[in-house]
């Protein structure tokens, strides 16, 4: 049952028209790319080259380890530098392989080999995709080739292409849907290859009526294809509202999308399974969104992974404003960051620079219980009581009061009139909780 | 780029934009038309009862806080709604040792004491009231005398020879008192507020406007009005099937309009600090609201019942919101 929407969210200002109407470009490589062996859920990649070894562009340099974990994959081809710590968005160093571009781009065999899915049986499919590294491109970075090995794919009815990039200033899923929508459809279908039984759904929000008429044209004849239109509301991207407003089936936090019949892929994840299986080549680049009102030129790029941040706002014309604030990904969900130094990882959805930091200097006033927290809380959770129970150490009761079903969109902490940072308390909690739970 | 020190911080890295004072001013907003027409009606008393009591309640909060050594918060106009609704909440003929006595006890013993904003379990404005109302009853409930001053009163009752307005004998019943005795109500009269009462519940009209203002900007939602005022009118319906006397229109419009109910069910009961936070605790509050005041109109010694309804309704805010945490997404079936 379509219901195009959820209960709860927030409408934040969108940011979008800086960098919406700007096409994607392509960014060359500088000297020296960085891939950190986590750049997913789940455990590290391992190295399988040495410092010294030559690489090839496409060439596998760090080996998934065990079931949810994911290649790295060398975007461009030179001589590996080092193998040692680098900063990255999480703010902490991460094993990182390091390489000498030598601006080449010799690439390994059989790269960029036009091949017919159809050919192909689901395990096979499956096989490119993990070889090819495939990951969440719209920021959890969760393997693509474990959503795609469900433990009862008879039950996976449904396959949805997530295009609500409901996070403010994105325009890289936007991009992509007007500009690669055959692309993306193909990749769609590819999906659809593997499990016989399920339907495509590719969730638009209705802030993107070009795209939507741009894909609806496309799929006219597809039977099997459809584009639903989703009322704009922040976060009507999250798994859990999306999959809600596309079939009106509700998952929990302790359940997978493949509990209700779903597989759920960002935008820009399946077109890199497009370009996996049906072009050869595995994810080494991706879209990334530049912009915020600190920036000279708001950009939309195409970029190899493993390049520095830094590269990315020189192309996009440098700072026009003291930046105060940088931020990996998108304000609601984003990273902060202290340096751009940091390499493009294959989650990295955009790149915020905004002249002035909204937080910063907020001083967080007593709670007057107005509820316009649990209000937004598209899990419909109480975040008041959470937020209670969390400054007081009290996990028993957070967790009672449902709070490990936060998956922390912060529209809570967006809404409060109080400006208390109760979506950061609860990170805390959960992690705590979360790490206890490991440990039992 | 030189090494400038960037922010950091945890998600999310925009806030909306209401603070406690926006919301707060807003409820200043929603209260003009109730303030004017309370002016208009009772004369330039009410004006100046309306400003003693904000006046008192907005220094006892600064001085209090200036004597705790504690962070001001007198800008958050938390204390300006409360005078405002203190004000509203008493006739106009009171000595303005009344507001004075009313705002301190409002803002010290019930709000500061307890911890301050947010942690007052009653409402300031209505405990105060109702501390008033017991050590003064007679001051507190001589609606008469004003009906002299205030232009409404005029044109409602005429004027008598010797300037005083009088109905049916009875110098200064409320409409509500008088619907309470049996009499037919007034409902037009009652619906603009050109009748006895406090300063600022007479009119049902301004009221209203006051509160589709709030519903409007998402200041409160729906649920406790509706249940408040709903279950009220139910429980009236019901009583009078059990006492035989069939439903009778006026007399449910008489109690709609009459005494405290609307500003109560708008202003006093969606107070966001001592009503519930959850969904389904909103209505709770506001069928247990309406029930009550029924019992007290209905059965109590006086014609009014909102204010201790909605007190001894504060009083149950902790325990409605235990019984009715939502079912998270997703857990609705799920234990």
């Amino acid at each position: 049952m379509m219901i195009g929407t959820f209960k709860g969210g927030i409408h934040p200002d969108d940011g979008k028209a800086l960098s919406k109407s700007k096409p994607i470009t392509l960014l060359e490589a500088g000297n020296e790319l960085v891939f950190p062996v986590s750049q997913h859920i789940g455990a590290p990649a391992t190295p399988i080259v040495a410092v010294g070894d030559s690489v090839l562009v496409g060439q596998i340099i760090a080996q998934a380890t065990g079931f949810v974990s994911a290649n790295v994959v060398s975007s461009v081809s030179g001589k590996v530098k080092a193998i040692e710590g680098r900063l990255t968005v999480s703010g902490s160093k991460v094993m990182s392989i390091v390489v000498e571009n030598d601006k080449r781009y010799e690439t390994v065999k059989g790269f960029g080999n036009a091949r017919d899915y159809t050919k192909l049986t689901a395990d096979e499919i499956r096989d490119i995709v993990k070889e090819a590294g495939i990951v969440g491109m719209g920021g959890a970075g969760f393997p693509t080739h474990v959503k795609l090995a469900p433990k009862d794919p008879e039950k996976i009815d449904t396959i949805i292409v997530n295009g609500a990039e409901c996070e403010p200033y994105l325009t890289s899923d936007y991009r992509v849907m007007k500009e690669a929508p055959q692309k993306l459809i193909s990749g769609l279908k590819v999906m659809l290859s593997m499990f016989p039984s399920a339907k495509g759904f590719i969730g638009v929000e209705d802030n993107k009526p070009d795209c939507i008429r741009i894909l609806a044209k496309m799929v006219e004849n597809e039977k099997n294809i459809e584009v639903v239109s989703l009322k704009t509301k922040y976060p009507q991207g999250a798994e859990r509202q999306l999959i809600y407003a596309v079939t009106g089936r509700k998952i929990n936090a302790s359940m997978l999308p493949a509990d209700a019949g779903c597989i759920v892929d960002n935008v820009d994840t399946v077109v890199s399974i497009h370009n996996a299986v049906c072009e050869s080549t595995p994810l080494i680049r991706r879209i990334i969104t530049v912009t915020g009102d600190a920036i000279c030129d708001p950009r939309n790029f195409e970029v190899r992974t493993g390049v520095p941040y830094s590269l990315l706002i020189e192309s996009a014309g440098g700072f026009k404003k003291e930046p105060a604030k940088l931020i990996s990904g998108g304000p609601m969900m984003g990273n902060a960051i202290y340096d751009i130094d940091i390499p493009v990882t294959k989650n990295s959805s955009a790149l915020l620079a905004l002249s002035k930091d909204e937080v910063a200097g907020l001083e967080p006033s007593a709670c007057i219980r107005c509820g316009k927290c649990v209000t937004a809380c598209p899990s419909g959770l109480v975040p008041v009581k959470m937020y209670e129970y969390s400054t007081h150490f009290d996990e028993e009761a957070f967790e009672k009061i449902n709070g490990m079903e936060c998956y922390e969109c912060g529209c809570c902490t967006y809404v409060c009139p109080a400006k208390r940072p109760m979506t950061q308390a609860f990170r805390q909690t959960r992690r705590s909780i979360m790490a206890k739970r490991r440990k039992k | 780029m030189d090494k400038k020190l960037l922010n950091i911080s945890s998600s999310p890295h925009i806030r909306g934009e209401e603070t406690t004072s926006s919301i707060m001013l807003d409820v200043v907003i929603a209260l003009i038309p109730a303030g004017l027409f309370g002016i208009y009606n009772f004369g330039i008393n009410a004006l100046l009862i309306m400003l003693v009591s904000v006046v008192t309640c907005v220094l006892t909060e600064y001085f209090y806080e200036k004597a705790m050594h504690k962070p001001l918060t007198t800008h958050d106009c938390s204390a300006l709604v409360t005078g405002l609704l203190l004000a509203f909440n008493l006739p106009s003929t009171v000595p303005l040792w009344i507001p004075v006595l009313g705002g301190v006890f409002a803002i010290l013993v019930v709000k500061m004491l307890f911890g301050g904003i947010g942690q007052n379990f009653m409402n300031p404005a209505l405990a105060a009231r109702c501390f008033l109302l017991i050590s003064f009853g007679k001051i507190m409930t001589d609606f008469g005398i004003a009906a002299k001053d205030g232009v409404g009163a005029k044109l409602m009752y005429g004027m008598s020879s010797n300037g005083y307005a009088m109905v049916d004998g009875v110098s200064g019943a409320t409409p509500l008192a008088q619907v309470k005795a049996g009499q037919t109500a007034h409902v037009m009269n009652m619906f603009l507020g050109t009748h006895a009462g406090t300063i600022g519940e007479v009119s049902a009209a301004a009221i209203i406007a006051g509160g589709v203002y709030l519903l409007v900007r998402r200041v409160i939602s729906i649920r406790i009005p509706a249940a408040y005022i709903g279950s009220f009118l139910v429980f009236l319906v019901i009583v009078n099937l059990i006492k035989g006397d069939g439903v009778n229109v006026n007399y449910l419009l008489g109690n709609l309009f009459g005494g405290g109910l609307l500003l109560g069910a708008f202003f006093m009961a969606t107070d966001y600090v001592t009503s519930p936070v959850t969904p389904s605790g909103k209505i709770v509050f506001g069928i247990i609201l309406g029930v009550v005041t029924g019992i007290f109109r209905v059965f109590g010694n006086s014609a009014e019942g909102v204010s201790f309804a909605i007190i001894f309704g504060n009083m149950l805010v902790p325990v409605i919101e235990k019984y009715t945490i939502p079912k998270p997404f997703g857990r609705e079936l799920v234990k």
